[in-house]
């Protein structure tokens, strides 16, 4: 894509396999009237309100289409300040700005996670950033909710539950039900939202219906009060715990999706929108095969993701580059914030997601098909079919990104096979019990293969504190705990939960005997 | 300082393994990568007791491990197969004439019997006479796809139950990483199987396919094995390149990487409504083909006909005329002709 006033009119001509680059004079493909502003693929340009039709058109045909967002729901945007997720609050906007019929019929909310404690901020570029962001947030209109990263070591161990959704029904009926509504308020004299006849009815409250706006829009809005320099400390010893790039922004992505998580659950948000853009669901695809993050690639990409049963996380802007939100928004003025990520400024071997980004980025501008090749890939697989039942969940998902486990599988696996050459690398440890002794010794003297170490050597023991942690994980997240110094300086949340997985899995050992049915012994919690 | 080998706890380590990181001992880590190997063929049942297997074998450093645990590990654990070297001879003087002499002296050192087929023989080209007339692009589609199937026909004349290759954990890690950029789900689903072709065609197995190519080196080096390395002389396949140095790379980072990807691989699920390719047979040659006519029967006929393009890329259309000889109309031919000299 090209735009006609930049200067890289060297790249408009490779676009346009060595013919003219564009010229003001050429007209748009669309309308054929406008002037020619901006090239969309190679060979079509579009002009300025034909690009505007189409990036807008693109958004509301990925809602319309996947059908998910329903009616009065609320919606929580997920705001980092960056291009895509500001774009896709800019569209969220003027969707709900739009008069009637065609106007977004959800109600949406923002929140930002401010990351700045492990991103090397200091106190003051901390502030300005916030500042920036608030500001930002209050033009939108929007409840929002500013959260600081260290608000992670008050979480309740509830956010690693997996919460069963509650009764929805199809999408036409919620359509219908909310037309009826609309229509049935519209006959009274007064015009109230539907989100706040649903909150009158639960939290019983009075408020005056006129400038509702106003009135939903402030009360709801939480700005933490600034983070205890405790916690802060407690941050940054826990990230410097770590001691691989890559893992750290593993272990940064998870306490930022559980801290999104629960402020949706607390304000009674039923999705989650996310901005990635399709250049970046590329560079996860290929990160996480990467980081052996393979089976749950279509629930880390994938437009809806219902990991967590109640909170559905929906990601509409799929469907642009990078490049198209980035010139959508520097033509509409959209504005983004920079703020610094954990790998701002570091070397392009520093890890993973940067190594990868890297190699995306080049081998696009010789083959300039791989990022939506990589992306259309990725939308062909599924969820690992698995016989997964409801009351399964509590002990079936990891315990940090809550998607089913993939580690107990056939003993061909890969799997296995580093389980099988730590074995034969090391000596059996002496705290190993002498079932799993004689198991690992017959191996080592060459009589027999270790059945099967996934169960033998391994069962479940007390005590032995980070194996006991590492059993609750899939595998990609054992390899960022693997990285872990020590676990002592997690979130209390996870310390607690992975206590109470590692207890239940426990008294079911006791009792494994008396037990009828494989699928009741482990009940989900009900919300 | 020396380091005490973390295995036996007793000898000094001469090594750290490129795969877990510990450092081992030379017969602490001979062991390991034996029992490793033995471990993969236990556990996915590669073979039955008295069957016949035949080891594809270029003399490089993958084949010539794979030779050498193969016959150690029939005899330790008594897997009671009758072991055979199976070598393609594509006709490439300086690199595979030299190679297949490192075979031969394997052949003596470990007593196995070797059976060399040749392109020449089997189609009647060798690769030099390919590369003069196709050039140096995209000669290694004709190696690649001959070669796939001068192993099968060579196995097939000894009668042979299975095959197995010398790919390793790079190569298949590589392979994956290369189908998910070029969207090629079909192959995605299948390059992490280590059994493949069971239906009709001989089942093709990796026993190697959790080794990590450092270790077969370390291994080599110090069995003191007698390999061939050098690169072929027609040049590289240049997109597995761009995969092979970002793979390099993720191990530099975390050695795990190539497991890891593996893993990824092994627990990829492709959507139920996705299309995938039937698998048939050609029906000139019989040999597996998603086509009427298999891709090596095209690209000979492609070289018979003086027209080296016709098998690379796509030409689904022109399959029926293949299929009854009728000659291309003169668009078609001047299409497929080469025009780079």
């Amino acid at each position: 894509m090209c735009q006609v006033e930049e200067e890289d009119g060297q790249y408009c001509q490779e676009m346009e396999g060595g013919q003219h680059g564009v010229s003001l004079a050429q007209k748009c493909m669309k309308c054929k009237e406008g002037s020619a502003a901006l090239l969309i693929r190679a060979g079509d340009a579009f002009c300025r309100d034909c690009f505007k039709e189409y990036f807008v058109h693109k958004f509301r045909a990925m809602l319309g289409k996947n059908r998910l967002i329903f009616p009065g729901e609320k919606v929580l945007l997920a705001l980092s300040g960056g291009p895509s997720s500001s774009a896709m609050v800019q569209q969220v906007q003027e969707g709900l700005s739009r008069a009637a019929p065609k106007k977004l019929r959800f109600a949406p909310g923002i929140v930002h996670v401010d990351e700045g404690a492990v991103c090397g901020q200091t106190q003051e570029e901390r502030a300005r950033t916030a500042a920036q962001m608030e500001s930002l947030l209050k033009v939108s209109g929007f409840p929002y909710h500013i959260i600081p990263l260290e608000a992670a070591f008050k979480l309740p161990g509830s956010v690693l539950q997996f919460h069963t959704p509650g009764s929805r029904n199809n999408y036409k009926e919620a359509v219908d039900g909310f037309i009826q509504h609309q229509q049935s308020l519209h006959s009274t004299a007064n015009e109230v939202t539907l989100t706040q006849v649903e909150e009158r009815l639960t939290q019983l409250s009075t408020e005056d219906p006129e400038r509702q706006d106003v009135d939903f829009t402030l009360p709801e809005s939480t700005k933490n009060p600034p983070p205890s320099s405790v916690h802060t400390q407690r941050l940054i010893d826990l990230f410097s715990a770590v001691t691989t790039l890559t893992a750290r922004e593993e272990l940064l992505q998870k306490l930022r999706t559980h801290l999104i998580l629960h402020t949706a659950r607390t304000h009674g948000y039923s999705k989650v929108m996310m901005g990635d853009s399709c250049t970046r669901l590329a560079i996860k695809s290929m990160t996480n095969i990467s980081l052996g993050r393979g089976a749950f690639l279509a629930t880390d990409t994938g437009f809806s993701d219902e990991r967590h049963g109640d909170v559905v996380v929906v990601r509409p802007m799929r469907d642009y580059s990078l490049k198209e939100i980035s010139y959508y928004n520097h033509m509409f003025g959209v504005q983004s914030i920079f703020i610094p990520g954990l790998d701002t400024k570091a070397s392009a071997k520093a890890s993973i997601h940067r190594l990868t980004e890297d190699f995306m980025t080049k081998i696009q501008a010789d083959f300039p098909s791989t990022v939506s090749t990589v992306y259309r890939t990725s939308e062909k697989l599924g969820v690992t079919p698995r016989k997964m039942n409801a009351s399964a969940y509590v002990m079936d998902r990891c315990l940090l990104c809550m998607c089913s486990l993939d580690t107990h599988f056939a003993e061909a696996s890969a799997f296995h096979a580093t389980l099988v050459s730590e074995q034969f690398s090391k000596k059996t440890k002496p705290e190993l019990s002498t079932a799993e002794k004689s198991c690992c010794m017959k191996a080592r003297d060459g009589a027999g293969q270790c059945e099967n170490p996934t169960k033998d050597c391994s069962s479940v023991q007390r005590g032995d504190g980070k194996s006991a942690f590492l059993r609750l994980l899939c595998y990609g997240c054992r390899l960022t705990v693997n990285d872990m110094k020590s676990l002592d300086m997690l979130p209390p949340y996870v310390l607690l939960q992975a206590e109470q997985h590692n207890r239940r899995a426990e008294m079911k050992k006791e009792i494994q005997d008396f037990l009828l049915c494989e699928d009741e012994t482990s009940d989900a919690p009900t919300t | 300082m020396p380091v005490c080998c973390s295995a036996c706890e007793v000898k000094n380590a001469v090594l750290r393994r490129p795969k877990t990181g510990h450092s081992l001992c030379k017969e602490c880590f001979f062991w390991a990568f034996e029992e490793e190997v033995h471990q993969t063929i236990i556990s996915a049942g590669l073979f039955r007791r008295g069957e016949t297997v035949g080891i594809g074998a270029s003399g490089g450093k993958d084949s010539t491990v794979l030779a050498h645990v193969m016959k150690l590990l029939n005899k330790r654990h008594d897997y009671g197969l009758n072991l055979i070297l199976l070598s393609v001879d594509e006709g490439i003087t300086g690199y595979r004439d030299d190679s297949l002499e490192t075979v031969k002296r394997n052949q003596q050192q470990y007593e196995l019997p070797l059976k060399i087929v040749s392109y020449e023989e089997l189609y009647g080209w060798t690769m030099d006479d390919i590369v003069k007339q196709v050039g140096l692009k995209n000669n290694c589609t004709f190696c690649g796809v001959f070669r796939r199937q001068a192993l099968d026909r060579g196995a097939m004349m000894l009668h042979v139950d299975k095959i197995c290759t010398g790919h390793n954990a790079d190569d298949i890690a590589e392979t994956v990483l290369m189908n998910f950029l070029r969207g090629d789900i079909a192959r995605l689903r299948r390059c992490t199987f280590i059994t493949t072709g069971s239906e009709g065609a001989i089942p093709r197995c990796k026993p190697l396919k959790y080794a990590y190519e450092k270790e077969i080196v370390l291994y080599a080096y110090f069995k003191k094995l007698d390999y061939f390395s050098t690169e072929c002389i027609y040049s590289p396949n240049a997109y597995r390149g761009y995969a092979r140095a970002f793979l390099k790379d993720l191990e530099s980072i975390r050695p795990s990487a190539i497991i890891d990807i593996i893993h990824s691989g092994e627990n990829l699920s492709v959507k139920e409504d996705v299309k995938m390719p039937v698998q048939g047979t050609c029906a000139r040659c019989g040999y597996i083909s998603s086509q009427k006519l298999c891709k090596a029967c095209v690209l000979l006929e492609g070289l018979n006909r003086g027209l080296p393009k016709l098998g690379i890329g796509k030409h689904h259309k022109l399959q029926h005329k293949l299929l009854a000889q009728e000659p291309l109309t003169e668009r078609e031919q001047r299409k497929l002709k080469n025009v780079d000299f």
